[in-house]
């Protein structure tokens, strides 16, 4: 790819608004359309765009296959600590209103903080799956 | 539909993979028309995205055209369209598209998301307030599943590479830089 000038100049520009385009779609969720799940798919087709472009030794630079396969974990783990938390709190396993400061007059509060949470453990387990599937089938191809 | 005879008739797989994520990216407009933004979205990010480079890293593992076979096989015709039939016969029980008297806008679930999800959970998009709340179990499962295919996927690929590695024909990253 190293002679590919307009590949090259275009994703460089692209890049960093897909990133900018995950993460709204990640936070944005509760009022737009999105959500954890497209926003991990869209964060992850950024990082295959990257590698594509700059090849994959240098993109296993910058996303460090060991550390992306723990991100896979990590958000189910996330997932997983909120529905805890909420038992933690006094409610039932995933049970958001538990989180609010006053669970009685403002449950929504509760309900925001734990959709939000939520959401970002399915973004993170998605765009970390879909990256290091893809570093998986990629690594295999060059043997 | 056209691109989807075309994806059958093709043999060129390399075509054809181009072809299903052109089908993933119409399907996506569809979903838009029919206001299901969401699924749109998913759609056009898995369907037409993620998965057509997939295919292509698997088309780069394996041959770029498809085996031809001499037989004509009767069997999995039959299936195939004995099940499309059934398909097509059970859409002409289905409400029409837009039926405002529909058992889905009349029941119990649509009710009670629609007029009490911006009460309890004050959420503006009700997809997302269905989804992370109210099916709260369930997309914990989802997220286990993508968990569950990602590390089975990584055990697969990388297991056929270290039993390569012992005939040495496999290169390993760590002995490549």
């Amino acid at each position: 790819m190293k002679r590919h000038y307009i590949v090259r100049v275009i994703s460089k520009l692209l890049i960093p608004c897909i990133f900018l385009f995950a993460l709204y779609v990640q936070f944005h969720g509760d009022y737009g359309p999105g959500g954890g799940f497209q926003a991990g798919v869209i964060f992850a087709s950024g990082i295959v765009l990257y590698t594509l472009v700059v090849g994959l030794d240098r993109a296993q630079q910058a996303f460090h296959p060991r550390i992306i396969e723990i991100l896979v974990a990590i958000g189910v783990l996330i997932y997983g600590s909120v529905g805890i938390w909420c038992l933690a709190s006094g409610g039932k396993f995933l049970d958001y209103n538990a989180l609010a400061d006053d669970p009685v007059r403002h449950p929504q509060h509760g309900q925001h903080l734990g959709i939000l949470l939520v959401e970002l453990g399915v973004g993170i387990t998605v765009a970390a799956a879909v990256v290091s599937i893809f570093f998986a089938f990629v690594n295999r191809g060059r043997s | 539909m056209s691109t989807a005879i075309a994806i059958v008739v093709l043999r060129d797989l390399w075509s054809s993979v181009i072809l299903s994520g052109i089908f993933s990216l119409i399907s996506a407009g569809l979903f838009v028309v029919m206001d299901a933004v969401d699924v749109a979205f998913t759609e056009a990010a898995v369907g037409a995205g993620v998965s057509t480079v997939l295919m292509l890293g698997t088309l780069a593992l394996t041959d770029t055209s498809e085996k031809r076979s001499d037989r004509f096989q009767v069997l999995p015709l039959l299936v195939v369209l004995l099940t499309g039939a059934a398909l097509i016969y059970s859409t002409l029980d289905m409400p029409h598209y837009g039926d405002p008297y529909a058992p889905i806008h009349l029941g119990e679930p649509a009710n009670t998301y629609i007029y009490k999800s911006s009460n309890e959970i004050g959420v503006p998009n009700i997809v997302t307030s269905v989804l992370a709340s109210y099916r709260g179990y369930d997309t914990l499962g989802e997220t286990v599943v993508i968990f569950t295919a990602g590390i089975g996927v990584l055990l697969l690929l990388r297991r056929s590479c270290e039993m390569d590695q012992e005939g040495k024909t496999c290169v390993n990253e760590e002995s490549h830089s």
